[in-house]
């Protein structure tokens, strides 16, 4: 059994390696085609990971990353494609910063309550593209693209100044949310900065996801509704009612994963607010193969690339380098895993049949004629 | 004249060889796939290659294909001497093959079909048109050049596929399974094309466990068992069971019964169940039956006679636009599938693929599905992998799965494996009923009679079975009690003691119904009087 044990996690990894390789390797192939030294950007961004302050801001942009990415990558993990994670984090942090900013309740109560806004905004938002799947078909990618584009409408009305907006200087924001919904960072010292507090919230996700998935009979219901809908609607999995379900946790998933930044930094929502994690989301969901660890290594890689290529702009390379290496990474994920899975899958059949044909030729060796159920089994 | 030749010198014959394969050895890492393989195909002959899953027949094949090097040995092509290192070698020396699962792109015309990959021979417009016309004509295959494949029936494809093959100018064709997706008639039809291609001149290898079919088609067999070859036998004068046992090695099981054990205690009762499609036309219309504990019903039907829809009513997939379903007094018509799973309907499916597997997913979890809310495989609302683990080894022991492990995934078994696990799985949970649709399909002998052990095995322990299966023996010798669909509706109903095959197949074309008279009259709702043994055409067993 060993064996294959070592085999899942040759093959686990041997996509994502070949990808990251293959991603580096042709965005060398641009550099040099564009006449520029086809390492120094690598060495530049790699000693940024020295600096702590870079490595704060690594792990804070991660966590809002590793949020986003779990509910995509729920979603990913029942043939769902949650494209709306960006418009539902959006939506979930403007409403739950009103929130905060028109009630004051004592803090243990206004934490929870916060969260909780954000996590049913972003399952309303969601809802409702899993409403109209289940109950007209519609597909879960236009409608949650199209409610991309609703919300951005819908924040700006909301934070229009006869709604709910607050001028602020150039920043139209929803106003400084009440101090007691602020959750405190731990500070690694005044020149280092600090780590957002709802890191921890991160990293339960993390856990609570590989629980649910791996550790529950729903779990079971919804990775069989991906793996084949036939098979698990034959097994009793009721698909609309899990279709509804997986939408509504991608989303209020999703509606958590700016509050990080919220909660621990902005304290306010205004247009500085960061908007396209949700389309980030996507791509650290694929290179983490929907799995909680590798999404934190997805995380982190991505935050990475996106604050250590500003260092490369003071030595006249373009930050848009680590962009150009995020796009192909994406691209080469989806190629890599395909080649891997099909290679994977060949190599087990061929180890399956081989096995079997030893036991055979050993159990055929040893059997006396005539046993009426010994049959062959050669290697197919 | 002896039947089986196991020299395996081929019979006299003045005509060419096609292509010969000698001593062909192919070596797996400790293990020998194949073991000097002989075989001679002669020009314009069909020859069948017959053996179990898993005996070999596929590795043989992917050499001759190119797709696999052989250790030891030679292929030789129309004399000549030849060594391949892919497909497109063997597909330049006329060898072609038309893979079990069809390879075409659906959105796309059979035109476009067959010149994808092969625009240089003819280009894509009106010559390439003209060649495929011909190849149809001349081989009475009647494709239509312009139609999408995506509108065509499973035996039309399957003809643009051999089209495909000619195309590429192949003149030994392999063809793999090619009747498992076929219905009978569809079988004969593709038989006849068979006939024609031979005629031409053409060599065809047909891959089957059909032996009934092998036996009406092909003008050489040879059969192959633990990777080699064991000999071969003239279809003229050998039957069935001579070449089966040939294929296992032993004296073959039947799938006979052997005494009834029909009690008067209905589990199972349907009442004027209809299902209606989209539009309100009728897919099941006023299907009554009762099943017995201890009853196996059989249900016999062309398929896509309402067996599919029939099944999903039971399961609970569809549900009854009128009737009523009753389990052991208790009635379930509106209960969803995973309560009447619960409450101990087991299923074997019909497309274990689709159905009864993920495919991707180890072993283990597997066994847990379609059974995740009861133990040993959940603790509440807790999956216990742990329980599963344990009880899917104890599967793997008792039904004989052949696997290293259950931590292998179920779509790298084999076809008889994963049924065994399926089986075994669905008896686990002690089940009150059981729906067993086609449940030796596509599986070997071996696992075929294990499978029929534990069908009879369960049926004496009280368990109601319905049997769909469209292999006429088996609910022949299986069932206590046999019904006929055809269109939709319960036409006939048989004594399998006394029916033949012959029988039944006409009333499953609609041309008898009601009772097929054989012996006594019985009652078609009522169950019939304890079905007699059914008289074993010998005594196998």
């Amino acid at each position: 059994m060993k064996k294959f044990d070592k085999e899942r996690v040759l093959l686990a990894v041997a996509g994502p390696v070949m990808a990251l390789v293959a991603a580096i390797l042709l965005t060398s192939v641009v550099l040099l085609v564009s006449g520029r030294n086809p390492i120094e950007p690598y060495v530049i961004m790699a000693e940024q990971i020295g600096f702590s302050d870079v490595q704060v801001l690594i792990v804070n942009q991660a966590s809002l990353y590793y949020i986003a990415a779990l509910a995509v990558a729920l979603g990913f993990r029942m043939n769902l494609f949650n494209i709306g994670v960006d418009g539902q984090y959006r939506l979930a942090a403007m409403v739950t910063a009103v929130v905060g900013a028109h009630v004051a309740l004592p803090a243990a109560l206004q934490v929870p309550l916060l969260l909780l806004v954000a996590v049913c905004t972003g399952a309303f938002w969601a809802g409702i593209a899993g409403l109209l799947k289940v109950t007209r078909g519609v597909s879960e990618v236009v409608a949650t693209i199209m409610l991309n584009s609703i919300a951005t409408a819908l924040i700006l009305y909301l934070t229009q100044k006869d709604t709910w907006g607050v001028q602020s200087g150039n920043n139209m924001t929803t106003g400084e949310m009440h101090p007691s919904g602020w959750i405190p960072g731990i500070s690694l010292g005044a020149d280092t900065g600090e780590l957002y507090g709802l890191i921890f919230l991160a990293v339960l996700l993390g856990v609570l996801y590989w629980l649910v998935l791996n550790r529950t009979r729903f779990g079971f219901d919804l990775r069989a509704s991906g793996a084949s809908p036939e098979a698990a609607a034959a097994s009793g999995v009721d698909a609309k009612r899990m279709t509804l379900t997986a939408m509504l946790i991608s989303g209020g998933v999703a509606g958590l994963s700016g509050l990080p930044l919220l909660l621990g930094d902005a304290h306010t929502y205004g247009l500085s607010f960061p908007a396209g994690l949700g389309f980030t989301a996507i791509g650290i969901a694929l290179l983490g193969r929907n799995h909680p660890g590798g999404i934190a290594f997805a995380a982190l890689l991505w935050a990475f690339l996106d604050k250590a290529s500003q260092e490369l702009d003071f030595y006249d390379y373009e930050k848009e380098i680590a962009t150009i290496m995020q796009g192909l990474i994406v691209f080469a994920v989806v190629i890599s895993y395909e080649v891997v899975r099909v290679w994977g899958l060949r190599r087990q059949q061929k180890r399956v049949g081989e096995e079997l044909a030893a036991a055979a030729a050993s159990a055929a060796g040893k059997s006396v004629k005539g046993d009426k159920t010994e049959k062959e089994v050669a290697a197919r | 004249m002896c039947a089986i030749d196991a020299s395996s010198s081929p019979p006299q014959t003045e005509r060419a060889t096609a292509v010969e394969l000698a001593g062909i050895t192919k070596r797996f890492p400790g293990v020998v796939a194949n073991h000097d393989i002989r075989l001679r195909v002669h020009e314009g002959t069909v020859h069948a290659l017959v053996g179990e899953n898993g005996a070999g027949k596929s590795t043989l094949m992917k050499i001759l294909y190119g797709m696999q090097k052989p250790d030891e040995g030679t292929i030789t092509v129309g004399g000549e001497q030849v060594s391949f290192s892919s497909p497109a070698d063997a597909i330049a020396r006329g060898i072609g093959m038309v893979h079990q699962h069809f390879m075409l792109a659906d959105n796309l015309t059979v035109l476009e079909n067959v010149v994808l990959g092969s625009e240089k021979l003819h280009g894509i417009g009106g010559a390439a048109r003209r060649r495929i016309v011909e190849i149809s004509e001349r081989y009475g295959l009647g494709v239509r050049p312009d139609a999408l494949v995506e509108d065509l029936g499973v035996a039309d494809r399957q003809r643009v596929e051999i089209l495909k093959v000619l195309y590429r100018g192949a003149r030994i064709l392999i063809l793999d399974e090619p009747t498992a997706v076929l219905v009978p008639q569809e079988v004969d039809a593709l038989f006849d094309n068979l006939r024609e291609l031979t005629s031409e001149g053409l060599s065809v290898i047909f891959i089957s466990h059909k032996l009934g079919e092998v036996l009406s088609v092909a003008d050489d067999i040879t059969v192959i068992r633990r990777g080699t070859t064991v000999g071969t036998a003239d279809p003229k004068s050998t039957t069935p069971r001579k070449l089966a046992e040939m294929m296992v090695g032993s004296e073959l099981p039947t799938p006979e019964t052997a005494e009834s054990t029909v009690t008067d205690r209905p589990v199972l009762t349907v009442d004027s169940l209809r299902l209606e499609a989209e539009g309100g036309r009728a897919v099941l219309d006023d299907i009554s039956f009762t099943i017995h504990a201890g009853e196996v019903l059989g249900i016999a039907g062309v398929e896509g006679n309402g067996q599919t829809e029939l099944i999903e009513a039971l399961i609970g997939l569809a549900h009854a636009d009128s009737g009523t379903i009753t389990l052991d007094g208790e009635e379930i018509t509106s209960w969803a599938t995973r309560r009447r799973r619960e409450s101990g309907i087991g299923y074997i499916p019909e497309d274990r693929h689709r159905h009864g597997l993920l495919l991707d997913a180890p072993l283990w979890e597997n066994r847990i599905l379609g059974h995740v809310t009861e133990k040993p495989n959940a603790n509440g609302f807790r999956l216990d992998p742990k329980g599963a683990q344990a009880d899917t080894r104890r599967i793997v022991e008792q039904y004989d799965v052949r696997t290293p492990g259950i931590d292998v995934t179920a779509g790298s078994l084999s076809g008889g494996n994963q049924q065994k696990l399926i089986v075994g799985r669905e008896m686990s949970h002690a089940p009150r009923f059981l729906i067993a649709a086609h449940p030796t399909r596509g599986v070997d002998v071996g696992a075929q009679a294990a499978i029929w052990d534990v069908i009879r095995e369960a049926r004496r322990e009280g368990l109601a079975v319905l049997l769909i299966s469209a292999d006429l023996d088996e609910l022949i010798g299986l069932s206590d009690t046999l019904r006929v669909i055809y269109n939709g509706r319960l036409v006939a109903d048989a004594d399998p003691a006394s029916v033949t095959p012959e029988e039944l197949g006409s009333a499953m074309t609609g041309a008898a119904s009601g009772h097929l008279e054989h012996t006594e009259p019985a009652e078609s709702a009522a169950p019939a009087a304890p079905a007699a043994p059914a008289a074993p055409k010998d005594e196998a067993r």
